[in-house]
């Protein structure tokens, strides 16, 4: 196996690589959620975030922000995570959006399953066109739901780019269902073992060429 | 009085009036060391239990096990005495519910032991701990009175 070297040694070329697939997995889910909802959704151009460790937990507007986190794990000729983080009342607006009634304090059964279900369904859309795109073959498992601070839900990822380096990568992609103001974010978080494949699979030779600028 | 943050695999201390604050830990386990007579406090956000087997080591305060070293030498250098170091710590969860063999499912339970680990060769006694389950937490610690508040989602706020 080759050395891994640090995420900050990323070429630009390889960088946006990466961000093309946050745009084509987001995409195609975004459509997916549209269709699903029959709403218009906005999505903003995926960040490819590569970060300190320590920065992490404060990603999504703060460690201690209540949020709602679904995270499913990826396994196949990529590894890692998609992790969809809802402000706690905009998983409320959204539960209301699927005809579901009026959410109270604590979610059901019934509603966190909704919830686990769209991220089933927006999972294999991000993924199928990852897919499509690297003849990659992926298997998604079920969706896992917390409700908790936006620190601890993030932290929990960060496990294998800890025991590497000291920094993290994460394709990250906001989406805003304007008119129900709910806002959230995608995050595509590749085991950092699967980036040089990810890479070459885009036919931007080695992984770890030096960057040339 | 002024609030320091604790961050991710972070450590530092503190003396009176000051605040030690850590949030949102998940898996990760928050350890603090006190001396009450010096009125000073210590506190490590641990990410991981084991720096050995690891090629990285630049940040120290991400192991369990380096943290604990860095941040028991940091108090006795601002004049904690050894003897009277009291700990307490908090975290260690598992947020999410991924199948077993999942290296994500094990970390909290392994960061939890490898905190004790160290107290105990340290003899240092654990006079509190909130740990495991599946919830977040933030944790305050007052270095004038020694108060220590946990805070989470699912079990609101309470003095450890």
């Amino acid at each position: 196996m080759d050395t891994i070297r640090p995420l900050t040694e990323l070429s630009s070329i390889q960088l946006d690589a990466l961000r093309e697939i946050g745009n084509i997995g987001a995409g195609n889910a975004v459509t997916a959620f549209a269709q699903l909802l029959n709403k218009k959704i906005d999505m903003t151009v995926p960040k490819v975030n590569v970060i300190d460790l320590m920065e992490v937990p404060d990603l999504f507007g703060g460690a201690d922000v209540l949020v709602v986190g679904i995270s499913i794990r990826v396994l196949g000729d990529m590894q890692g995570h998609m992790l969809y983080l809802l402000q706690r009342e905009s998983a409320s607006k959204l539960i209301n959006v699927l005809g579901l009634g009026n959410v109270e304090e604590e979610f059901t059964d019934m509603e966190i399953s909704a919830l686990q279900e769209i991220v089933n369904i927006l999972s294999g859309s991000y993924l199928n066109a990852f897919s499509q795109m690297t003849g990659f073959k992926m298997i998604q498992s079920v969706p896992s739901y917390a409700m908790d601070m936006a620190g601890a839900i993030l932290g929990t990822f960060m496990v294998e780019f800890g025991q590497i380096g000291d920094h993290a990568l994460l394709v990250e992609t906001q989406f805003e269902i304007d008119k129900e103001e709910i806002f959230g974010d995608f995050f595509l978080i590749p085991s950092q073992g699967s980036l040089g494949s990810i890479i070459s699979a885009l036919g931007l030779g080695a992984y770890y060429e030096d960057n040339p600028g | 009085m002024k609030i320091i943050r604790v961050k991710m695999a972070d450590l530092n201390i503190a003396q009176s009036p000051d605040v030690l604050i850590t949030s949102g830990l998940g898996s990760c386990v928050g350890v603090i060391l006190y001396d009450e007579k010096m009125c000073l406090g210590g506190m490590a956000h641990v990410m991981l239990p084991d720096s050995s087997s690891m090629r990285n080591k630049t940040n120290l305060a991400k192991y369990a096990d380096t943290a604990m070293d860095i941040l028991l030498e940091k108090m006795l250098e601002t004049g904690a005495n050894k003897r009277r170091l009291k700990a307490k710590m908090a975290g260690g969860s598992q947020m999410f519910n991924f199948d077993s063999d999942n290296e994500l499912m094990r970390i909290g339970a392994r960061n939890i032991v490898a905190v004790k680990k160290k107290l105990q060769e340290f003899s240092i006694p654990i006079l509190g701990e909130d740990t495991g389950g599946s919830h977040g937490r933030t944790v305050e610690f007052y270095v004038e009175t020694g108060i220590t508040i946990v805070k989470s989602v699912k079990k609101g706020q309470f003095e450890l």
